[in-house]
């Protein structure tokens, strides 16, 4: 067997660790054993340094040391900011949120237990393109709404929402904005003041930092419920042993990613046009899913017709290249991704669909070895496709026609 | 690993794959929308199944189930075919894992279509005790 580099393109689903926070993390986990609540020397210099990223964390996103409150991960950041919210609403007899159709499970499932328990919610339509219409928004804010949670760039299709408009929309008429900003930290600026952001979660290993930990940003006057109760850690809000290593990595990880984010854009951005133009031409009766416009540097996210995404990621796998689909198979659920199904995509088309994201690290070998691939799996899984074999009738007899 | 090897195998390398120009019989089940198709051609010669070719959209579950069943029918004799079941299709690709379950009843369904489509050619009564509900519905996988 011919030893094939891995071709890892799914960085949207998590990155490697950086060497940045890796070292910082080796260094921490060997060095900043003591617990950084305890009043003894080695305590506190940990403290110190929690400290210290935490203010390198904050002003990374144009926030201060004390509005940032670090959780497990971008899913915890979530299910905190939006239940804290409506709680605050419900006390002031507003059980109105705004959010969208196309969000992480972790918005929308909890936003589906908010509505059981008698929230009303406002789903906005992401249109086929994948974005959201400020002036939508803006209608659909009711005198009982009471948060408006809309993503930063959506996960699977890379489509980056209007925040400054939401945001400006959101301050005029008093409504708290939370985003899900975990695929956009560490890749786009981001200033949560100058930007009107009330809440934000992110995730360190979306941005090589590692994985489970993330942090939620919350603006100085908006108060978080507690869902946990301990000791005095996280302002008292998320009490538990702080964890220093992940804590260091994760400064470490956004400083790098914060420093290099123009090139990176740059650079990530041009494999992926690359990437994206090629896959269009080459491959009949593909789409690109998404507009092309505002659209993370990495994200390319296509449905293929006639074909289903998991044999297609499969087959990608055999040849060393990692991407992910949206197909029913691969969500887990007999439904397509409800992301594909929010653009107005039909569900069989939807099940052909096929992501691959790139990072700073993937090189131009990555995208021809993925050019060169893809098109033959593509034409081989099709050519034993009964729906395939339909299409081609029909546009025959069009054709015909 | 999500799948056996044997999954992994019929999936890489599906057996008997392809369309046939001269079937004796044609079955298809599943649909589009719920993501699993599975087309069946049958040859037919003396009450046995001289050949089989398949064609299948959908994931490698499925892929690997039709093509395993192929080969479970292939020189059969069309009594023996009908008797196949999606657990004797389970149970020679090592199992599958549960959520992939309707892929082997589609399979065994898709055996079955293409046999009832056979009976129907030959003016024979397709008795459902025996085909079952030859359509999408019964596969029970997508409620569609
Ligand atoms: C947009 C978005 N929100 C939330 C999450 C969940 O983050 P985590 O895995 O850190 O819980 C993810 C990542 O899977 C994501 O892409």
């Amino acid at each position: 067997m011919i030893y094939l580099k891995t071709v890892y393109a799914d960085n949207a689903a998590t990155t490697p660790l950086c060497a940045e926070a890796f070292e910082a993390m080796k260094q921490s986990m060997l060095e900043d054993y003591a617990n950084a609540s305890s009043l003894h020397t080695p305590g506190q210099i940990a403290a110190a340094k929690v400290l210290e990223a935490r203010r390198e964390i904050a002003e990374l996103i144009g926030a201060n040391a004390d509005e940032i409150y670090f959780t497990s991960g971008g899913t915890e950041s979530d299910n905190w900011a939006i239940t804290s919210a409506a709680l605050r609403g419900e006390k002031q007899g507003k059980k109105h949120i705004i959010s969208t159709a196309f969000e992480h499970h972790a918005v929308l499932h909890t936003l589906k237990d908010l509505e059981r328990r008698g929230f009303d919610v406002t789903y906005l339509d992401v249109h086929s393109d994948g974005y959201v219409r400020p002036d939508e928004l803006e209608k659909a804010i009711r005198a009982d709404t009471c948060l408006v949670t809309v993503m930063y760039a959506n996960n699977e299709i890379g489509t980056i929402q209007p925040i400054d408009e939401i945001g400006r929309i959101c301050k005029e008429k008093k409504v708290c904005f939370h985003t899900d900003a975990v695929q956009a930290v560490g890749h786009l600026p981001i200033n949560v003041k100058a930007q009107n952001i009330d809440m934000l979660s992110f995730s360190s290993h979306k941005f090589h930092g590692p994985k489970g930990i993330g942090a939620l940003y919350c603006r100085k006057g908006i108060i978080l419920a507690n869902f946990m109760q301990g000791g005095a850690q996280e302002h008292g809000k998320r009490p538990g042993t702080v964890n220093t290593p992940a804590i260091l990595g994760t400064a470490a990880a956004l400083k790098k990613s914060c420093a290099d984010m123009e090139k990176n854009a740059r650079y990530v951005s041009d494999l992926r046009d690359r990437l994206i133009d090629s896959i269009l031409t080459t491959i009949p009766r593909s789409r690109l899913n998404g507009g092309r416009s505002e659209r993370l540097p990495g994200n390319a996210s296509f449905c293929f017709e006639g074909i289903e995404g998991e044999s297609l990621l499969l087959h990608l796998d055999l040849k060393g290249i990692c991407g992910s689909s949206g197909s029913a198979c691969t969500s887990g659920s007999l439904d397509p991704s409800h992301v594909l199904l929010a653009l107005g995509l039909p569900h069989e088309i939807a099940h052909g669909s096929l992501r691959l994201t790139l990072s700073e690290y993937n090189t131009a070998e990555d995208v021809d070895r993925i050019i060169s691939v893809l098109p033959q799996i593509v034409a081989m899984l099709r050519d034993m496709s009964p729906v395939w074999e339909r299409i081609m009738k029909e546009e025959n007899s069009d054709a015909v026609q | 690993m999500l799948y056996s090897e044997k999954v992994m195998d019929h999936f890489r390398n599906p057996r008997n794959i392809g369309k046939m120009d001269d079937a004796d019989a044609v079955g298809e089940v599943g649909n589009a929308r719920c993501g699993d198709i599975m087309k069946m051609y049958l040859k037919i010669e003396d009450g046995i199944i001289k050949d089989v070719k398949f064609n299948t959209f959908g994931c490698a579950s499925a892929i690997a189930t039709s093509s395993i069943a192929t080969e479970m029918i292939k020189g059969q004799k069309i009594e023996d075919a009908l008797k196949l079941t999606n657990k004797a299709v389970v149970e020679a690709l090592d199992g599958l894992p549960p959520a992939k379950i309707h892929c082997s009843v589609l399979a065994e369904e898709a055996v079955k279509a293409a046999l009832a489509d056979y009976y129907k050619k030959q003016g024979l009564p397709v008795d459902p005790s025996i085909f079952g509900c030859v359509d999408c519905e019964s596969c029970g996988g997508c409620g569609v």
